[in-house]
């Protein structure tokens, strides 16, 4: 069964360019411009991770994580914050909110690959 | 600047490889012409130079040694990241405690990062030592380079967004980093003062190094010549205290250079004197 992944950002670039670089490294990718939107797509089917953005309209991310972490548990779905919020007490606010690992925009290929080997979602590459 | 002003004769090619093999062990091959030009590039530009060939003439000249330095820093490969490849770092955090018990107590033990680049080698052996209640007194961790630019960044612990997101966990970064202008971080102090950076080439005799229980000397190699990574792996051999570990790059190995190293058994990487 191939890896699933949820991105989840209101700019249509991102989302492309994150689908882009997630299909290279092997994961099923579907999109939500939105929390909201990313919330009823997992109560449909719950993709392995899920990258999400912070600042978006409707439902944030954050706002999104706790409503996820409250109906699927702590460790299910791996959420990846994908954000140009970069301070540290942002950071600590998402972890402690049960984001497993924390992108900081820009990113690339390789931070995302990074992260996903972090958290268990890929193997280590060879 | 046209291309074909920048363009380098053969003859200079052979000057600045000749100049890369002698002084760094770095082989550069023809077909290498392209990435000398663009790292050098830079360079000439600084030294208000026009060409590539320009610059040959100057290395030629008297008083050339701190430009010959530039250009061999130049045409060194920086690239590094945090926990690179993951498995010399895991066998690390199983191998030192029992190194340590079986050591005894007062006992020092001492990790070379050799070519440590901008330090994320030096600085990951270092939270690891932290975490496993071994840093500053009963460990001390040396890291050094042949790029004087690549010590004093590793010295400085400063490290860019970019590079805090390689490799390196976020609760990791959250615990040891703290955040500086311009978007970078900093290695806490603590971890900082646990490492020594030190411009050193690795094609000189290390003996004055002392003696080590840990040597990473991964993705070094692959720029040298068989001649000097087997000098290279017979000197690090030489190194190693008792029971001591050699760690080398994915793609690297010690089978048809030397005979003083031979692989640990399922540990990825690892080597062992023979």
């Amino acid at each position: 069964m191939g890896r699933t992944c949820l991105v989840v950002d209101d700019s249509r670039v991102v989302r492309k360019a994150a689908r882009r670089m997630l299909e290279n490294l092997g994961f099923a990718v579907n999109e939500a411009e939105d929390g909201a939107v990313a919330l009823a797509a997992c109560q449909r089917s719950l993709p392995d991770v899920v990258l999400l953005d912070w600042n978006m309209p409707v439902m944030d991310g954050l706002t999104f994580l706790k409503a996820a972490r409250a109906a699927f548990g702590p460790d299910h779905p791996t959420v990846i914050l994908c954000t140009t919020e970069a301070a540290l007490d942002r950071i600590v606010e998402a972890l402690g909110a049960g984001a497993q690992e924390y992108v900081m925009k820009p990113f690339d290929e390789s931070i995302l690959q990074s992260k996903l080997v972090q958290v268990g979602a890929l193997p280590e590459p060879a | 600047m046209s291309a074909s002003s920048s363009a380098l004769s053969t003859a200079g090619f052979d000057f600045i490889a000749g100049l890369a093999r002698s002084r760094s062990g770095i082989v550069l091959t023809p077909d290498k012409a392209y990435m000398m030009e663009t790292r050098l590039s830079p360079l000439i530009r600084r030294a208000g130079l026009g060409s590539l060939d320009e610059l040959v003439l100057k290395l030629r000249g008297p008083r050339a040694e701190k430009l010959t330095q530039e250009v061999v820093e130049a045409l060194t490969t920086n690239e590094s990241f945090f926990f690179r490849d993951g498995k010399p770092f895991e066998h690390l955090r199983r191998f030192l405690p029992t190194l340590r018990a079986a050591r005894g107590p007062g006992t020092r033990l001492r990790v070379w990062s050799a070519a440590c680049s901008s330090g994320q080698e030096a600085y990951s052996i270092a939270m690891i030592l932290q975490e496993l209640g071994l840093q500053a007194g009963p460990a001390e961790i040396l890291g050094t380079d042949i790029s004087m630019e690549m010590v004093e960044r590793a010295r400085s612990g400063v490290f860019t967004q970019f590079e805090v997101q390689r490799g390196l966990p976020v609760q990791l970064l959250v615990k040891h980093f703290r955040q500086i202008e311009g978007g970078r971080w900093q290695i806490a102090d603590a971890l900082r003062a646990a490492a020594e950076f030190r411009f050193w080439n690795l094609l000189d005799d290390p003996r004055s190094l002392g003696r080590f229980d840990a040597i990473f000397c991964r993705n070094v190699l692959i720029y040298f010549d068989t001649e000097t990574k087997t000098r290279v792996l017979d000197r690090l051999a030489g190194l190693l205290l008792p029971g001591g570990v050699v760690y080398l790059g994915g793609a690297e190995t010690v089978l048809g250079l030397t005979t003083r190293l031979v692989p640990v058994p399922g540990e990825r990487g690892a080597y062992v004197v023979a």
